[in-house]
């Protein structure tokens, strides 16, 4: 398996993630976003929306993280860790459900926070504090959610850790570095169950690569 | 008995995904109306079937979800045998479920979140008694026609967006198209010859009808 992409790119960091809790052989390709290879004709050629990541396993191209972890979870469903539950429908349904609730309720607000505290200072420009603001309070509203639902649970989607909780990792990964950390910190479910994520193998492979400097305000 | 209920609203896009799956499938269901004017979506009782306070919530038996994807994903698998089936033909290939999947994260990460806010500037806006802002409609379909100009792409080679059959991947996008025909933004998929027949293919099926009802 080929992943092309950047160890920095919290996208790319879930797939990393995946295939070690898969134990899985893989290439990273590096493609370098500053240099906006990921535009160039022969990378669209791998995914025309021009993201990373992509995974090229044999005849099989694949973007979008999280349909390929979801591939990689399901072919190698036998080993490593039991990332989606798939032995029982109701417990595989779950897992689904608190990933898209990553896709549309977490990952909207946590990203335009990254996004304005470390992207974009990168690019030389100042970040919009009304979107940071917005953004953090919606954030907190979802790990208000979080922090009863880990009450219950160990992880979000059960007592098992799945793909729903990795698919949070990487960007939370980030935030923690930022002056905000206090979202996650303040709230004891959620600050043991981002205190358990950060202690797993797999992510002790992965977050040295997670290497953007943040703006710590 | 407890059978199948939906939560939610008739008009809603993340609603009639849910409903679309359960017509394609022939399974019976109640909608449970859900007041989303009177803010119904926000009060205790409806949290407690979606502590996020979004339609539509789900309940088959015992199991009890929330977020259209996840509910559909869930019918589709759990009726497998019923009704149209939603995932690719050979279940056990892996690559025609990778590519579905990918498709269906497509819809979700980047056909959707515009679809929506164009959906949502000429349609629900005026419902609430607000007006349509052009400036935000001419950003969100410049960006739009770029997503559909790689569907255009695609379906020149397949006939639908996960190969040859239809799946999830394009019941999904269904709702908020029938929304935009009904709008200026009906340019962007007219304009666009495979993606023109695809439009037309996925709203003519019966089961699109009949959430239009």
């Amino acid at each position: 398996m080929k992943v092309y992409g950047d160890g920095m790119s919290a996208c790319v960091a879930r797939v990393l993630l995946c295939l070690h809790e898969k134990e899985t052989e893989f290439e990273l390709v590096p493609v370098d976003l500053f240099a906006c290879h990921h535009k160039l004709p022969s990378f669209l050629s791998m995914n025309p929306f021009g993201q990373v990541p992509v995974l090229q396993d044999e005849d099989l191209t694949l973007f979008e993280s999280r349909a390929i972890t979801a591939y990689i979870a399901e072919k190698h469903k036998d080993k490593g860790t039991d990332l989606t539950r798939h032995a029982d429908a109701k417990e595989a349904a779950i897992v689904k459900l608190w990933s898209e609730v990553e896709s549309h309720h977490f990952n909207p607000a946590i990203s335009a926070v990254i996004h304005h505290l470390i992207v974009v200072p990168l690019q030389g420009k100042t970040p919009d504090a009304a979107i940071v603001e917005e953004n953090l309070e919606k954030l907190g509203k979802v790990l208000d959610v979080y922090e009863e639902k880990l009450g219950k649970t160990k992880y979000l989607a059960g007592d098992s850790y799945t793909l729903a909780d990795l698919y949070h990792v990487p960007y939370t990964y980030y935030f923690m570095k930022t002056g905000h950390a206090g979202l996650v910190n303040d709230r004891p479910n959620v600050k043991a169950w981002w205190e358990d994520l950060c202690s797993r193998p797999a992510f002790l492979k992965v977050s040295p690569g997670l290497t953007v400097a943040p703006a710590t305000n | 008995m407890a059978g199948i209920k939906v939560f939610g609203h008739a008009a809603s896009i993340s609603t009639r995904r849910v409903l679309l799956t359960l017509h394609e499938k022939n399974l019976d269901f109640e909608l449970v109306h859900v007041d989303l004017k009177d803010g119904e979506h926000k009060k205790e009782s409806f949290l407690s079937h979606n502590p996020f306070g979004k339609v539509p919530a789900f309940e088959d038996g015992d199991l009890k979800l929330f977020e259209s994807r996840a509910i559909t994903q869930y019918i589709a698998h759990r009726y497998e045998g019923q009704g149209t089936n939603l995932l690719q033909p050979d279940s056990k290939n892996l690559a025609h479920y990778a590519i579905m999947a990918m498709g269906m994260q497509v819809e979700a990460h980047q056909f959707d979140p515009l679809a929506s806010k164009l959906a949502w500037e000429h349609v629900f806006k005026l419902i609430y008694g607000l007006t349509t802002d052009q400036a935000v409609v001419a950003e969100e379909e410049a960006k739009l026609a770029k997503v559909l100009d790689v569907y255009e792409a695609r379906l020149k080679e397949f006939k639908y967006l996960a190969g040859d059959t239809f799946t999830l991947t394009d019941l999904h996008h269904i709702p908020a198209v029938q929304y935009l025909l009904e709008t200026p933004t009906k340019k962007l998929f007219t304009e666009r010859p495979h993606v023109n027949k695809w439009v037309a293919e996925i709203t003519k099926r019966p089961a699109s009808q009949k959430i239009l009802q």
